[in-house]
């Protein structure tokens, strides 16, 4: 058995700290399946009571943008300042604007 | 930690860049000098990438052999409060190592690799868990000093320019810090106790107290990698400085528990407004790190039983995970 060779799969954890939060990434781990990966990220993640729930996600069914393009990827938001409600000249007078 | 999936798309365009390696490399310590984090799929040096991996990697086997030290007395805990309350400390030490391996694969090293390199004996780990703790004040010593020089160890290491690592040390900095009180707790009842268990308390301290001093690492002048690694924002103090922050926190610490510190040699200067303290045997710990303390061959067996015993509990999940996969593929993952 090579099993000192192969790594299990790789899971990406990501934990709600209560409801009515967003799930956040907090770190990754490996696991031989699903139930597996989400016993892990509780033992590991949650020892503190981290969290109220847990996605699991394989690291290879994430698609990532690419940091090296990241200038190019990101460039259309860059001179659209007047998406932003400061660009706008708005007399001190003006309440609730 | 951060996905290590990912490599196809961004090949072809860093082959590309790559011709003007000294470019990359200068716009990389650009945004290192401006505190910006570098994250796994980033442009950057090899020799960071190697050092990082040599690092980090030394410090997640740190953690996993250094539950062996402490584990030693989790059966013979002289409370049930006393116990769960190791039982928890030994388990966040694996989880330590567990973050630490994770961070350490997203250079792009493999854990199977790394933990082959521990059990062959191939790899550093920290000379402080190479010391045998012969009696239960050895528990709280370790807790009191040994989790104490690494908070201060660790503490700026939450800002080292390595995302991933960064984030790691956060998360075990938060965890450290009851490590480090329940130890000093422990010192504090055998203190307050009987002369035989202020005598035990003593001893401890006898024991730990150099080697605590050793975990920072060569007097800087002496430290191969110290320079490089404060340019990448890697570390942030010299050895010999957290070593002084160590030796001026803790000493009052000795004081309150009526404890002496074992250093004929150590004493508060005024002007300095740091305590003085004695020259460090560091032969002592070029021997430890060389393999010749006193518990490096028990601590690499123990490592290597355990991974060895648990072989089977391994390939009994591979197995069910292959033979769910088989019945319904694709519901496994």
């Amino acid at each position: 058995m090579s099993e000192s060779q192969k790594d299990w799969p790789l899971y990406e954890i990501f934990i709600r700290a209560k409801s009515g939060l967003d799930h956040k990434h907090v770190g990754s781990l490996h696991a031989t399946d699903a139930r597996m990966a989400l016993e892990h990220a509780r033992d590991l993640y949650t020892r503190r009571q981290e969290g109220v729930s847990i996605w699991a996600v394989r690291s290879t069914d994430i698609v990532a943008s690419d940091p090296a393009e990241s200038d190019a990827f990101f460039e259309p938001a860059r001179d659209k300042v007047y998406r932003h409600p400061t660009f706008y000249d708005i007399p001190d007078e003006v309440k609730t604007l | 930690m951060y996905t290590q999936g990912l490599d196809s798309l961004g090949k072809d365009c860093l082959r590309d860049e790559a011709k003007d390696g000294a470019a990359l490399e200068s716009r990389f310590q650009a945004r290192v000098d401006a505190e910006e984090k570098i994250e796994p799929k980033d442009w950057m040096p090899e020799a960071y990438r190697r050092t990082l991996i040599r690092q980090i990697s030394q410090h997640a086997h740190s953690e996993i052999v250094g539950m062996l030290p402490e584990g030693n007395w989790i059966t013979r805990a002289p409370s049930l409060k006393r116990k769960a309350i190791l039982i928890a400390k030994v388990q966040d030490e694996g989880g330590h190592g567990a973050y630490l391996y994770s961070a350490a694969e997203t250079l792009g090293v493999s854990r199977a690799e790394l933990v082959g390199q521990l059990l062959a004996g191939k790899a550093k780990y920290s000379s402080i868990f190479n010391y045998p703790t012969p009696t239960w004040a050895d528990v709280g010593a370790i807790g009191w000093l040994v989790d104490g020089a690494a908070i201060m160890n660790q503490i700026p290491l939450c800002r080292c320019s390595y995302g991933p690592y960064a984030r790691a040390m956060v998360r075990i900095c938060r965890e450290e810090s009851f490590h480090q009180r329940q130890g000093y707790e422990i010192m504090l009842f055998l203190a307050r106790g009987t002369g035989r268990q202020r005598a035990m308390a003593q001893a401890a301290l006898d024991r730990w107290w150099w080697p605590s001093l050793m975990m920072f690492g060569p007097s800087d002048s002496d430290s191969k990698h110290s320079a490089q690694s404060m340019r990448w924002k890697i570390k942030r103090f010299s050895n010999d400085e957290l070593r002084q922050k160590f030796v001026d926190t803790t000493v009052p610490q000795a004081d309150f528990l009526g404890l002496k510190v074992p250093d004929p040699a150590l004493a508060w200067d005024e002007a300095t407004r740091h305590f003085r303290f004695g020259a460090i045997d560091w032969s002592e710990f070029e021997q430890v790190l060389a393999g010749h303390g006193p518990c490096n061959r028990e601590r690499l067996e123990a490592r290597r039983r355990a991974h060895d015993e648990g072989r089977w509990v391994r390939e009994a999940a591979a197995a069910w995970a292959a033979k769910q996969e088989a019945a319904a593929p694709g519901c496994a993952a």
